[in-house]
């Protein structure tokens, strides 16, 4: 009895620095945008503490509907190109002697050292009206293109800046398989192709799903891109959220939006978590 | 440029004599006299308060005023302490000064729509023009903009306008309406950008349209979205901070830009700036003082010795922002192109922004509907 007691005791200790962080830095301020989505927009922004649904019922305006819609088919397309590109990079990766593997691996990082921003802004430059991009064409007597500010190259944006996050959770489950069930696979007589579709892919599915949580939930809400890459001219939720807060004021409708957009993301977790423990 | 970005983010103020009336109505003066205290409870301020005990705390705008400022104004003026506190945006400027419970800000920088608001609220001082000497100094049309006429709560810093900043080697024709940002000849498809905070993104609109830029009628709200959505598969992108460049570049060849962000002393001196026949917005950004200050002596002290030649003049030559006092504009040199030329009456040729209460969410939209659309 005492030293169930103690052994609780022990976890609590040892969790308590961990529960602290959770509770101040995310359940706090959670149950403060929660409170907010219920109350009505300041004359100058702020809150009014008067009680209203409003906010809920604007969610469903045909407007901020397209635009979760958009948002959701942007990350999707996005997902399913890392996912494309990003399998056979982790695999290839995968398959290298020890020596090269740590070389790739490092070069698959080595983006993530310079700050995003900055990173964005240079495929503005790689791909304006006279940019680099552009002029190299010319050389060849083409174009000039407009690479820039639309939804493609918003796409192209997202999936530069997050495949190194669909590769690493991919290569960490593709290296954690056992050859040994390759091999059973190929001396039972399976093509190379076979094994890959009823071994190898099968077993690395919570790579896969990891891989594309990892991508989809930071392209959901992404507001960086479209503004920079996008020229403002389409946006996506984060934009949305943004706006409700650095723009309009309008913090109870800003938190509603980014409730909702936090509902679905924890939908897409319970799917992920779901489908994994079933793979 | 940095240090102006955020200003010209702002919705900024402004006066124009056909709006005096509708915004004395609905404006400062109706709701300081309904609510009695504005003006009734100020303050008796002692002319030789003793400065040495008073400290000024100022909300400013980053790179808006002289970085020696604090340290000559204690020098000068024997203020015990003067400190700058920054503000990136009119709105974060505000969370602050209406927050409940003093912010202990005396003296603030806010566009003037806002200085009206907050004097709505009740929350500014009057300002004791017996303090303020240096107001000699304005032009005479500074002291009448129409959302604070006589400058009964609020000082104007800096005044200026929107239009069209174009490339005039790469326009084959020199653009001189809105349309021609509206509905951009082919020659300019796709190189031209709006601005995209939400009033300046309904300006070319509205006033194509023959509105007023204060409207809040849901039927022109709806005539200027959609012009602005037919203009959309036409625009290079909407920016607020990057035009200039993009002019420079050749990337853009027209911009809907504020005169202070337009580029016209670019050596090669091919960027011009136009305000369009129909006409188009002043905004005005001002100097306030709270009702919570406790220290409003220094705080008066601190307008004046800012609106003296030596100081104001500061803000024209390194923010290339025109200032509303002619003594100091009188100092300025004036390069060539630049717009610190223009005149206080070509000025207030433009309508005012005021301040549209609960109806400036209908431009929320306005902006959300053309972005998404």
């Amino acid at each position: 009895m005492s030293r169930s007691r103690g052994r609780w005791l022990g976890a609590f200790v040892f969790l308590s620095p961990g529960l602290a962080y959770l509770v101040v830095l995310m359940l706090v301020p959670l149950a403060l945008v929660f409170s907010y989505t219920v109350f009505q927009r300041g004359r100058f922004g702020g809150v009014v503490y008067e009680f209203t649904t409003e906010n809920f019922e604007r969610l469903f305006d045909p407007l901020y509907l397209s635009v979760l819609g958009d948002s959701l088919k942007i990350a999707a397309i996005t997902t399913v190109a890392a996912l494309l590109i990003g399998y056979p990079t982790a695999y290839l990766i995968a398959q290298l002697p020890r020596r090269w593997k740590t070389l790739a691996l490092v070069a698959i990082v080595l983006p993530f050292w310079t700050n995003f921003i900055i990173r964005v802004y240079a495929w503005t430059i790689l791909l304006s009206g006279p940019g680099l991009v552009n002029s190299a064409l010319a050389k060849l007597g083409l174009g000039p293109f407009e690479l820039l500010y639309n939804q493609g190259t918003i796409v192209a944006g997202l999936l530069y800046s997050y495949l190194p996050l669909m590769v690493l959770p991919l290569y960490a489950a593709i290296e954690k398989l056992d050859p040994q069930l390759r091999e059973a696979s190929a001396n039972l007589g399976a093509s190379g192709f076979t094994t890959f579709r009823k071994v190898t892919l099968p077993l690395t599915v919570p790579g896969v799903l990891t891989g594309s949580l990892f991508v989809f939930v930071p392209s959901f809400g992404n507001f960086v891109i479209p503004e920079m890459l996008g020229g403002n001219k389409s946006i996506m939720v984060g934009n949305l959220v943004r706006n409700q807060f650095l723009s309009a004021r309008d913090w109870p409708f800003g938190a509603t939006l980014s409730l909702a957009l936090i509902a679905v993301l924890v939908v897409l977790l319970i799917v992920q978590a779901w489908a994994a423990r079933r793979a | 440029m940095s240090r102006t970005r955020f200003t010209r983010r702002l919705p900024a103020a402004a006066a124009a004599a056909g709006l005096a009336l509708a915004v004395a109505a609905c404006g400062g003066e109706s709701s300081s006299s309904s609510d009695g205290t504005t003006v009734a409870a100020a303050d008796q301020l002692k002319p030789n308060a003793d400065l040495s005990k008073q400290s000024v705390q100022i909300t400013v705008w980053d790179g808006y005023t002289p970085k020696e400022l604090p340290q000559k104004a204690m020098e000068q003026l024997k203020i015990k302490n003067v400190q700058i506190q920054l503000h990136e945006t009119n709105e974060v400027a505000m969370t602050k000064l209406t927050a409940p419970g003093d912010s202990g800000i005396d003296v603030a920088f806010v566009s003037g729509q806002y200085a009206q608001a907050l004097n709505e609220q009740g929350l500014l001082e009057p300002m004791h023009h017996e303090l303020i000497p240096n107001l000699a100094n304005l032009y005479p049309e500074a002291t009448q903009l129409s959302y604070d006429k006589g400058n009964k709560y609020s000082v104007p810093y800096t005044w200026g306008t929107t239009g069209i900043c174009y490339r005039s080697d790469l326009v084959k024709s020199e653009p001189t309406s809105w349309n021609d940002l509206l509905k951009p000849p082919a020659w300019a498809d796709k190189k031209v950008t709006m601005l995209a905070t939400e009033r300046w993104l309904a300006l070319p609109a509205l006033k194509s349209l023959g509105y007023s830029i204060n409207t809040d009628k849901d039927e022109e709200l709806e005539k200027a979205k959609e012009l602005l959505v037919a203009q959309k598969p036409h625009l290079l992108r909407y920016d607020d901070t990057t035009f200039g460049d993009r002019l420079v570049s050749g990337e853009a060849v027209m911009a809907e830009a504020w005169d202070g962000w337009c580029p016209t002393t670019d050596p090669k001196g091919n960027i011009k700036f136009a305000v369009p026949k129909e006409g188009s917005d002043l905004w005005v950004d001002t100097m306030v003082i709270m009702k919570s200050s406790k220290n409003k002596e220094a705080a008066h002290a601190l307008i004046n010795y800012i609106l003296s030649p030596e100081i104001h003049s500061w803000a024209a030559e390194n923010i290339n922002y025109k200032v509303p006092n002619k003594a100091a504009m009188e100092q300025v040199k004036i390069a060539k192109g630049s717009l610190l030329g223009t005149t206080p009456a070509e000025l207030l040729a433009g309508e005012a922004a005021i301040d549209l209460g609960q109806a400036s969410t209908k431009y929320t939209r306005l902006q959300q509907d053309v972005t998404a659309s």
